[in-house]
């Protein structure tokens, strides 16, 4: 009774924020669709008005600093409560440059010949007299080398390897975890948990191995599971407390970054084809069909090698991008009704946190699923390549491929 | 555009880090927390099973046991069968002996008692008869001091004689 209620309510709910999103996806495509009218807009309001595109890709997105919050200050400027983060740079003649990212002052100051790329760096490309699609080649964010007179100097190529955000962060979330598992593995070396029962972070974190031993590992690598193990084990904490770390309020979004998934993906590929057998290469090389179909499948199999480890990478980092950015609309909903008119605002903001909440406590869950997903599928992925042939049990191959549809 | 394009920096620092936590991690973490994991199965199994044999071994045991007591049972009842028969073959024994004992004893007290009793009988026959004389002697004393009576006596004595 009480849980068919619970589930009414939250389908109530789904629906209800289903519709509500969609707005909200409308409305942000507008600005985002038609860079001109954004940034005319953007003028006209001047920099008090909300804007939901900035605050939202600025959430989610990569930056060389922590931002918390801006104001305007007495003396009529921009004020940043930010925490500055190192920059280095290579650029291949000048060598390596290395200084915080608050000499750039927010994109304000030139250092050592940098510029910060912002909006208002855009905002004075533009008064220049430099066209809008040669702007726009330079992307928010990144850092490019500008001459004497502060304009870009597209000879020079810089590479960005600054700690940012994504990098600062994940190095946090992994010295926990490192120190973490460490601790515990020192745990069962001194005994406790082998010859007695486990205790604190053991007990939390030893089903969780047993279970991706158990029932991610064992079916789907077979007897030779043992040399995945730490792999497996890897990825999916790596992802969990990456995951875990991205959804503290304020926190850079770094599993949602496409680089991030992008290394996951192409070790899981690196892995997958180091392991595939000669089954495997013969099956995508020489596919059990008649001779004139070869044509078509050969080149389909060879994608397929390719298509696995880049589905990997989109699902993880859309999800959490995803995740993140609903909260963030949901949120910003309530200023984007505040600019409409206060009153407004102050009376959508309890139907915005609740959905905020609700979402959120999803993305708890999504956080541990996804992580879940994604060393599962590469376990099932490096089980087909691994599988040594055999032809008379053929539909077992195919088996392990209905879990590439979930997520 | 820019959520799709991988940023050359976090990708070098991913990967770095991805690469030195799988290397640590996988020696200093994971390797010890799965092989204490197989050892402590193995642990369990291996006590499931020995407990599982030692059950086992006390059900035989406890079945010999068993025998044996029942074994140990029958002995008792045979060794106190053969006690209950030795010690009424000895109450038995004894019984004959006690009673030929007896039968011997009351003998020689019956003969002594007749010995005794002819001794007594001789003794009192000699004491009458010494009395009989001194009454004799007294009486005759003193009725032989007078003819009449002495041969009164004399007569009632010879009669006394006759009549015996």
């Amino acid at each position: 009774m009480v849980v068919g209620r619970v589930k009414s309510l939250l389908v109530a709910a789904f629906s209800v924020l289903a519709l509500s999103f969609s707005h909200t996806a409308e409305a942000q495509k507008e600005p985002t669709n038609n860079d001109n009218q954004y940034e005319a807009e953007d003028e006209k309001g001047g920099s008090g008005k909300f804007d939901a595109n900035t605050v939202i890709f600025g959430h989610v997105m990569d930056g060389h600093e922590f931002h918390f919050f801006s104001w305007e200050g007495s003396d009529g400027k921009q004020h940043h409560a930010t925490i500055p983060l190192p920059i280095i740079l290579f650029e291949p003649g000048q060598g390596l440059s290395f200084f915080s990212s608050s000499k750039f002052h927010h994109g304000e100051e030139v250092h050592k010949g940098y510029q910060l790329v912002t909006k208002n760096y855009k905002e004075n490309l533009k008064k220049g007299g430099m066209a809008d699609d040669q702007i726009n080649l330079y992307t928010d964010e990144s850092i490019i080398a500008v001459d004497a007179a502060g304009s870009p100097d597209n000879n020079r190529k810089v590479y960005d390897f600054s700690f940012t955000r994504n990098v600062v962060q994940m190095m946090l979330a992994l010295g926990l975890l490192v120190f973490l598992m460490i601790s515990i593995a020192n745990k069962y070396r001194t005994g406790q948990g082998v010859t007695s029962a486990p205790k604190g972070w053991q007990g939390a974190v030893e089903p969780v191995i047993t279970f991706l031993r158990d029932e991610v590992a064992k079916p789907n690598l077979g007897p030779g599971y043992r040399k995945y193990m730490p792999l497996l084990l890897t990825i999916f904490f790596f992802i969990l407390i990456n995951n875990i770390f991205g959804l503290v309020p304020g926190a850079a979004n770094v599993t949602g970054n496409i680089a991030f998934t992008a290394v996951l993906g192409v070790v899981a590929f690196l892995v997958i084809t180091f392991s595939g057998s000669k089954h495997y290469w013969g099956h995508i090389l020489n596919p059990p069909v008649p001779f004139g179909i070869k044509f078509i499948m050969v080149p389909v199999e060879i994608l397929s090698i390719f298509t696995k480890p880049f589905a990997l990478i989109i699902r993880l980092f859309a999800n959490m991008l995803a995740g993140h950015i609903i909260i963030i609309c949901l949120i910003s909903l309530i200023f984007i009704f505040g600019n409409l008119s206060t009153g407004v605002g102050i009376g959508f903001s309890p139907i915005s946190i609740a959905f905020a909440v609700f979402i959120y406590l999803i993305e708890v869950l999504v956080a541990f699923i996804q992580a879940f997903i994604f060393t599962n599928l590469t376990a099932v992925f490096i089980g087909q390549a691994a599988e040594e042939g055999h032809d008379v049990h053929h539909e077992d191959n195919e088996a392990p491929d209905r879990p590439v549809i979930i997520g | 555009m820019r959520l799709l394009t991988p940023e050359l920096g976090l990708l070098f620092w991913t990967l770095i880090a991805f690469l030195i936590v799988f290397f640590v991690l996988k020696k200093y973490a994971w390797r010890p927390i799965l092989n204490s994991l197989d050892q402590r199965e193995r642990g369990i199994a291996d006590s499931l099973e020995t407990a599982d044999r030692v059950r086992k071994e006390m059900t035989q045991m406890k079945n010999e046991n068993e025998e044996l007591m029942a074994v140990a049972r029958e002995e008792r009842g045979a060794m106190l069968k053969e006690a209950r028969e030795i010690k009424e073959r000895m109450i038995n024994e004894a019984k004959d002996q006690a009673k030929l004992e007896a039968n011997k004893i009351i003998l020689e007290a019956q003969q002594q008692i007749n010995a005794q009793k002819m001794a007594a009988i001789t003794e009192v026959k000699n004491q009458v008869g010494m009395m009989v004389i001194e009454v004799t002697e007294k009486v005759l004393r003193r009725e032989l001091s007078n003819p009449a009576a002495q041969e009164e006596h004399i007569r009632s004595l010879v009669e006394e004689v006759k009549l015996n």
